[in-house]
């Protein structure tokens, strides 16, 4: 059986899978199940100061969106930090690490943006014994208007600034946790880097509205007839967090630096290609809050399965392996034709490619041949969009094939030529680059 | 426990009232909400729906299904009755597995097909049931139509001129309005007294006046109606019933009365029904009956038929609801005589049938069923009679009323449609798309458009 387990930024778990900082870890009797179920490791739930903690609304704190049968796919909260005491907390984490010592247990904080307060509490967290602590920059609400949480995150400097705290006042191993809540993410995992951090984790939850209440027009959730933003998470966000687990991956700067993968997270497979992307493991929290702590089971089987059946024999072999493969769209090869192909055995003949491509796209599918209903792409129109795959309801039903070098494109009249070309050398662009050998 | 099933002859109350209460509720419960969603989100929302072209009333069911799954279920069923004013009956009887459903591409992909008639009902119900009415009237266009036969070809036609501002009046031989809607459909189908409020939500709009007890041909003479009336539309369905011709024939009661009467029924319970029954047909109407004897409690329900299951008028769906309610169907079965023994029926011989060629032969073997009640189902027939003194001029094909493809009878004026008229398959939804149909031809000549008149 492929081993799997992890290290990352020195820290040590039996599996890559691990808990994010949310409600799952906020005390001993989660956690505790979490390990007992099997998960590699987990983030605590966010610490703050010494003193009387926060506290959350007393009304709904979740919104979410689904699927017509109710699935899950994305869910929005405005919880904040532990608004549990901090020496409550430190007494637990003790205790957990104590009676599961090869599992990680990291510890988020959020303290306010001032020196003292992080030397304060570094300290207090590092003598827990837990293996590393995790700067939560990534609160999107509450926090950030106290000058927390998204608030440092989206400030570089802030960013770098406390990281360089954290490792002035404290041996652990330093994880900086990014909001998504920014244009480029490069620029806050550059300054963490930059500020002596081991590791970046991403994402943090995305600033959303998930419903109003068309009637009573509040946003949902509804706290007595009002809403606020909140952080989005799950299924739906996973895409964002993936491009931008890339974007850090293969930026020059911080090729090779261990990144925490956290983002929608449901599935072995969800894992696969977050590492692919250069994440060292995974995080995961909106899944277990849906499903409870059994899933890591699944997660574990199927990633094991899958790595046996490829022969990977340890994470390192899946760790950044996509990430060659993520280039700028100026290096794709313009020179890849592709044609839908139908399956006529598997057609059920909804006609959906065919109005799809007919209203909204290159008018390249037939609806009737020889006066019977039956869809066929016409190769003169189709420009190999792949849209008709993406909303045909049967599986592999209709495929996008590559014309060989040397085929006929019967839409451009031109033959596939034999070599790779990309934008930055096209007759039409009008700042190519004659020669200019591509990435 | 009842043991009532076992009580010998013809005898009423065999089963306890929940017994009943449970036999002749809804055949398919109806979708809560969340089923509605969930079932409306498996609809692929096609191009040019295969379902939609086998709607007879033509129905945008893509688009009604989809207003479902936005949590629209008014817009849904405002998409259904701009095509179906009865809708909601059709959603209930129409034999959906041989109509959208037997196409749906989900069907043919998995042998799943979207549930069109559930999703249908779900709609309808919904706006009916909070009364919400989506048409008015138009102003009076002044003209007069006399519609003959308040059944679904009837109050379709109705309700859409009635839509187009002309004044209505309906004339129905039986005590309540509704035609087989009211009398004829299964009572499982359609429960809770269906059938009337439909016709109440039909003829909310207005302009339409129901004169029920009004027989063409013996109260009111099609001449009269032509010379009164600026139109009149013939949807008087099918009065008489096939004879077995069979000896002893008397001894066989009509299925389309038994079930007439357990329609009406106010106590089930009062209604007799054999121990052993036979039902002589292969249709809708045998099964019906057939299984309708059985959920009142009858110990052997028997349907005989005389040639194969694949010659069957009913559907498989159909014939295997009898078989899932306990009913014996036989094959190959034809009626010899009906035996009676003291003014009650005891049994039904039978004789072994066989195809040759294409004729049906007798084989002259012979068989002997037992039964204290015996149903003929073998089909109905048009009466003629009605159309009295003008039965000449009416143009008849193959024993039913001839129309062209406008509904336009031979008789200048007078337009028909619905089971009355020959061609075509004896449903509901055809009726009701007749019964609209012929209504827009009726309104463009009132209209004086002239290329119908
Ligand atoms: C037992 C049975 C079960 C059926 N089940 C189904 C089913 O599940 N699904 C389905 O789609 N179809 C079913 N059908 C068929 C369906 O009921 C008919 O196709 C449909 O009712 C035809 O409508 P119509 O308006 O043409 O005729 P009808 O419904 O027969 O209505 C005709 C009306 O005209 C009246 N009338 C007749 N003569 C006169 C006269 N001289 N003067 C005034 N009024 C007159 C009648 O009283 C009646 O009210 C069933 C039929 C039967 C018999
Ligand atoms: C209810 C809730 C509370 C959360 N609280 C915290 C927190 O205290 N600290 C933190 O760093 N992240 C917090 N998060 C963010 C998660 O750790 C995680 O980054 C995010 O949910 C994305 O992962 P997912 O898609 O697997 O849920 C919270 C998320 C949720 C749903
Ligand atoms: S690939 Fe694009 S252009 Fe080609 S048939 Fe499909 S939708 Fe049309
Ligand atoms: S979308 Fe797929 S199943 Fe539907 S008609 Fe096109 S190829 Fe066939
Ligand atoms: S054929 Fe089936 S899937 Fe397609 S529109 Fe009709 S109900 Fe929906």
């Amino acid at each position: 059986m492929a081993d799997l387990s992890n290290r990352f930024a020195g820290i040590k778990s039996p599996n890559p899978f691990w808990l994010a900082s949310a409600p799952p870890t906020d005390k001993a009797y989660n956690v505790e199940r979490a390990f007992k179920a099997g998960w590699g490791g987990v983030v605590w739930k966010t610490l703050g100061e010494e003193g009387p903690p926060v506290v959350n609304v007393n009304g709904p704190r979740y919104g979410a969106i689904w699927g017509a049968d109710r699935r899950l796919l994305g869910l929005n909260n405005i919880e904040l930090i532990t608004d549990r005491a901090l020496q409550t907390n430190l007494r637990e984490i003790k205790q957990i690490k104590r009676d599961w010592p090869d599992r990680a247990v990291v510890v988020s904080i959020m303290v306010p943006c001032e020196e003292e307060s992080w030397k304060a509490i570094l300290p207090l967290v590092e003598e827990t014994g837990a293996d590393g602590i995790e700067l939560n920059f990534g609160c999107p609400h509450g926090m950030s208007e106290r000058g927390m949480g998204s608030a440092v995150g989206q400030v570089p400097e802030y960013v770098e600034m406390v990281a360089r705290w954290c490792k002035q006042y404290s041996r652990m191993p330093v994880i900086t946790k990014l909001t998504p809540n920014i244009t480029d993410i490069r620029k806050p995992a550059r300054a963490a880097f930059a500020g002596g951090s081991d590791a970046v984790s991403l994402i943090n939850t995305i600033n959303s509205i998930t419903a109003v209440n068309i009637d009573t027009f509040s946003p949902e959730p509804s706290i007595d007839g009002k809403g606020s933003h909140g952080g989005y998470c799950g299924p739906a966000v996973k895409p964002i967090a993936m491009s931008m687990v890339s974007e850090i991956a293969r930026d020059a700067e911080m090729r090779g630096k261990p990144i925490s993968g956290i983002g929608g997270v449901t599935t072995w497979r969800d894992a696969v290609e977050f590492m692919a992307l250069g994440a060292g493991n995974v995080q995961v929290c909106t899944a277990a809050m849906t499903y409870g702590f059994r899933i890591v089971e699944e997660m574990i089987s199927g990633l094991s399965a899958y790595m046996d059946e490829k022969g990977f024999a340890s994470l390192d072999d899946i760790i950044g392996r996509a990430v060659p493969n993520v280039t700028d769209w100026q290096y794709l090869n313009l020179n890849y034709v592709t044609k839908a192909r139908i399956n006529q055995d598997l057609c059920i003949s909804c006609g959906r490619c065919h109005i799809a491509c007919e209203d909204t796209s290159h008018q390249a599918i037939t609806s009737s041949v020889d006066g019977k209903r039956m869809f066929m792409v016409k190769d003169d129109e189709c420009v190999g969009c792949n849209l008709c795959v993406n909303v045909c309801p049967v599986e592999d039903c209709i495929t996008m094939e590559p014309l060989a070098a040397g085929a006929l494109d019967e839409r451009t009249g031109q033959r596939v030529p034999d070599r790779y070309a990309n934008w930055t050398t096209h007759p039409n662009n009008p700042m190519a680059r004659v020669n200019e050998p591509a990435e | 426990m009842s043991t009532g099933q076992f009580a010998k002859g013809l005898a009423g109350g065999r089963l306890s009232p929940e017994q009943y209460a449970e036999n002749f509720s809804d055949l398919h419960q109806p979708f809560t909400e969340h089923e509605a969603r969930v079932e409306a989100d498996r609809c692929y929302f096609c191009y040019d729906a295969p379902c939609m072209t086998a709607c007879p009333t033509s129905i945008d069911i893509p688009l009604f299904i989809r207003q479902i799954s936005t949590d629209n279920p008014l817009g849904s069923a405002k998409t259904i009755f701009d095509q179906n004013i009865l809708g909601g009956m059709c959603a209930r009887v129409c034999p959906t597995e041989t109509l959208c459903e037997e196409v749906c591409v989900r069907e043919v992909a998995e042998g799943k097909p979207v549930q069109i008639g559930r999703l249908q009902r779900y709609a309808t119900d919904t706006a009916m049931s909070r009364g919400v009415q989506f048409y008015e009237r138009a102003p009076s266009t002044g003209k007069r139509v006399a519609v003959v036969g308040g059944g679904p070809a009837g109050l379709a036609c109705a309700h859409r001129l009635a839509m187009h501002g002309h004044a209505v009046t309906v004339f129905e031989a039986r005590e309540k309005p509704g035609g087989l809607n009211e009398y004829g459909i299964a009572a499982y189908k359609s429960t809770h007294d269906f059938a009337q409020g439909e016709v109440d939500y039909v003829t909310a709009i207005g302009g339409i006046a129901i004169e029920t007890g009004k027989v063409l041909g013996r109260d009111i003479a099609l001449s009269e109606l032509a010379a009164d009336y600026d139109a009149v539309f013939l949807g008087m369905g099918l009065g008489g019933v096939n004879a077995l011709g069979a000896l002893g024939e008397d001894g066989a009661a009509n299925a389309v009365d038994f079930i007439a009467e357990l329609r009406q029924s106010s106590d089930l319970s009062a209604l007799e029904v054999g121990r052993r029954v036979v039902v002589i047909g292969g249709g809708m109407t045998a099964v019906d009956a057939a299984v309708q004897a059985k959920l009142l409690g009858a110990e052997e329900v028997t349907i005989c038929y005389r040639r194969g299951q694949g010659h069957m008028n009913a559907s498989r769906f159909e014939q295997d609801l009898a078989a899932a309610k306990g009913v014996t169907i036989r094959h190959w079965l034809a009626p010899r005589a009906v035996r009676v023994e003291g003014g009650s029926v005891t049994g039904i011989e039978l004789e072994y049938t066989r195809l040759e060629g294409t004729t049906l032969v007798g084989t002259g073997e012979t068989l002997v069923l037992d039964a204290d009640q015996v149903f003929k189902a073998i089909g109905q027939s048009f009466v003629a009679a009605g159309l009295n003194g003008s039965g000449e001029m009416i143009a008849t094909e193959s024993g039913r009323i001839r129309v062209d493809e406008r509904g336009r009878t031979s008789m200048r004026g007078v337009w028909a449609g619905g089971d009355c008229v020959s061609g075509g398959e004896d449903l509901t939804v055809e009726a009701v798309a007749a019964g609209r149909d012929a209504a827009e031809s009726i309104h463009r000549t009132l209209s004086g458009g002239g290329i119908d008149g």
